[in-house]
């Protein structure tokens, strides 16, 4: 199991979770969970989702999202779960 | 499970307070390459650096993509060249052609600098030890990316007078070697006392003969992280903002740990320390020097300022050791002048002198570093300060490192420009008054009393 997490930060706006679940879903990545707030204003939301099952090479998945994200105004981010956890759990 | 709050956390302190890993350097010992002649020596040296480093920048960048946190140099480190040279070079020439192959791989391999341009003589030269060093203004002048140090004494030996003689009378030559770029060879030149084998940060880093054939050494830093965390507990007790250090060197280190983990894991080599050092960077936002502020300076170099920093450097070091399983290098917090804009301003404002510098290294993680003084310095004058900053890392039992840059043709009063990570300077004040008659005594101040530890 490789466990990725998934920000989105920015401007609100119709069908930006739609946008970014057809992506993993064209790529067979799998979301475990979605939490999401509204930060000052701003749009924000958090994924766990797996990507074991993906074809897609990491790096290129990363790229991707981002590339999505100035398509649809808003800030996509895709880092393993690894630096979350080695920081902020002993 | 990780929540919302602690991503926005991380994520933040990358983004805003300028998190990073500095450096990650791959330690290489090229010990196996020796060769009675000069050109196999070359070409060993070559081969098994590109070899062992091939991936080393690409991997780096894979890491930096796929954890979202920048890794922004990927350095080399090899055996001190003083040794592996000896049995090929004849001449400082000759070890000038050795600082030539350096450089290729270095440019070849895409890292931006590679050190171990170095000699060991902390008791004594051997002729090989004082070609290699005789050899320095050459090197540095005809190279970009090598970087050299000099260990002239620790607590265990006492202090080599002899080549600190010498290396006044080199940092000046280096400082002529490349005056038509701002003196810049200084700048890869440091003096150290207690060097230690595994220390991933430039300019004395050196892959020592204690280490494997090949290690990753990762060196993290984040003075604005630091500095953004004492933001939220202004007015509080000392126990407050000690706990408050603390805590977060321990996240900033974890992060280095992780890295560390990672290029070791990937490009198949063991994995050495992280050190836990705070760099700055001529960037706003990521000074030493506005941490000791915002811990209540009016500005650096104000009465406190020494107890501000040894506060830091102990509290850094406390919530790095229980994050990383093997800590080592330098760890602490480092004050070089040039390299952090909150320095720069308080010399320019006149409150901070070297004799305060010097006062700060006691209890810093390194020395004096990147600072500017008068082109017309002596050299005895440069080894007296030398003397000064080996013999607080020899007494106290630390690391301690002289990286003065003489820029020829300029005074107190005028600024000198690096470019880059190396920032910018203002040129300072040196003490006038002469030290020639105690330098050029020469031979070897002793170990102290409480080196006889056996």
């Amino acid at each position: 199991m490789e466990k990725t997490i998934i920000t989105v930060v920015g401007k609100d706006a119709v069908g930006i979770i739609a946008k970014v679940c057809t992506y993993l879903a064209d790529n067979q990545v799998n979301v475990e969970d979605i939490s999401q707030t509204i930060v000052q204003g701003y749009f924000n939301m958090m994924m766990i989702v797996d990507t074991s099952g993906s074809p897609k090479p990491y790096a290129g998945m990363v790229t991707e999202l981002d590339e999505l994200g100035d398509a649809i105004g808003v800030r996509i981010r895709c880092q393993r779960e690894d630096i979350f956890t080695k920081m902020h759990r002993i | 499970m990780i929540n919302i709050l602690e991503v926005n956390e991380t994520n933040k302190m990358i983004e805003q307070e300028k998190l990073d890993v500095r450096t990650i350097t791959l330690g290489i010992s090229l010990l196996d390459c020796c060769d009675s002649d000069l050109d196999a020596l070359n070409r060993n040296i070559y081969d098994k650096i590109t070899r062992l480093a091939k991936d080393l920048v690409s991997t780096g960048r894979e890491i930096e993509l796929e954890y979202g946190i920048p890794i922004v140099n990927k350095r080399i480190s090899v055996t001190p060249i003083a040794l592996v040279g000896g049995r090929a070079c004849r001449s400082p020439e000759d070890f000038v052609e050795v600082a030539k192959t350096l450089d290729k791989a270095a440019r070849d391999t895409g890292v931006n600098f590679l050190g171990g341009y170095s000699a060991i003589v902390s008791k004594g030269m051997t002729p090989t030890d004082e070609a290699l060093i005789r050899s320095i203004p050459a090197a540095l002048s005809a190279t970009e990316r090598v970087c050299s140090s000099v260990n002239i004494g620790s607590t265990k030996t006492g202090i080599n007078m002899d080549a600190v003689k010498l290396m006044g009378e080199i940092v000046r030559e280096t400082a002529e070697a490349t005056k038509e770029n701002n003196s810049l060879g200084c700048a890869k030149l440091v003096v150290l006392c207690n060097a230690p084998d595994d220390n991933p940060f430039m300019a004395g880093a050196f892959h020592g003969v204690s280490e494997a054939d090949a290690v990753i050494n990762v060196g993290v830093s984040g003075p604005g992280v630091i500095k953004h965390a004492l933001e939220g507990v202004r007015g509080e007790n000392f126990e407050v903002l000690c706990e408050t250090v603390k805590r977060t060197a321990f996240k900033v280190t974890r992060a280095g740990q992780l890295v560390a983990q990672e290029a070791s894991e990937r490009l198949g080599i063991p994995f050495g320390i992280v050190d836990l050092s705070l760099a700055p960077t001529p960037s706003v936002g990521d000074s030493v020097a506005e941490i000791l502020e915002e811990m209540g300076l009016e500005s650096v170099g104000a009465p406190g300022t020494t107890a501000a920093l040894a506060l830091l450097n102990d509290q850094v070091k406390k919530g790095g050791i229980m994050a990383s399983s093997f800590v080592g290098g330098l760890s602490g917090a480092f004050i070089p002048v040039s390299e952090d804009q909150g320095m720069i301003d308080a010399v320019n404002r006149g409150a901070l002198t070297i004799e305060k510098l010097e006062a700060m290294t006691c209890v810093c993680s390194v020395g004096l570093d990147m600072i500017a003084i008068p082109g017309d310095t002596p050299a005895s004058t440069i080894s007296g300060i030398i003397a000064d900053e080996a013999a607080i890392g020899m007494i106290n039992n630390k690391t301690t490192a002289v990286r003065l840059i003489p820029v020829i043709g300029k005074g107190v009063g005028e600024s000198v420009e690096f470019g880059g990570l190396l920032g910018h300077a203002p040129v300072q004040q040196v003490n006038r008054f002469c030290c020639a008659d105690f330098i050029n005594r020469g031979g070897r101040i002793p170990a102290p009393i409480h080196s006889f530890k056996n």
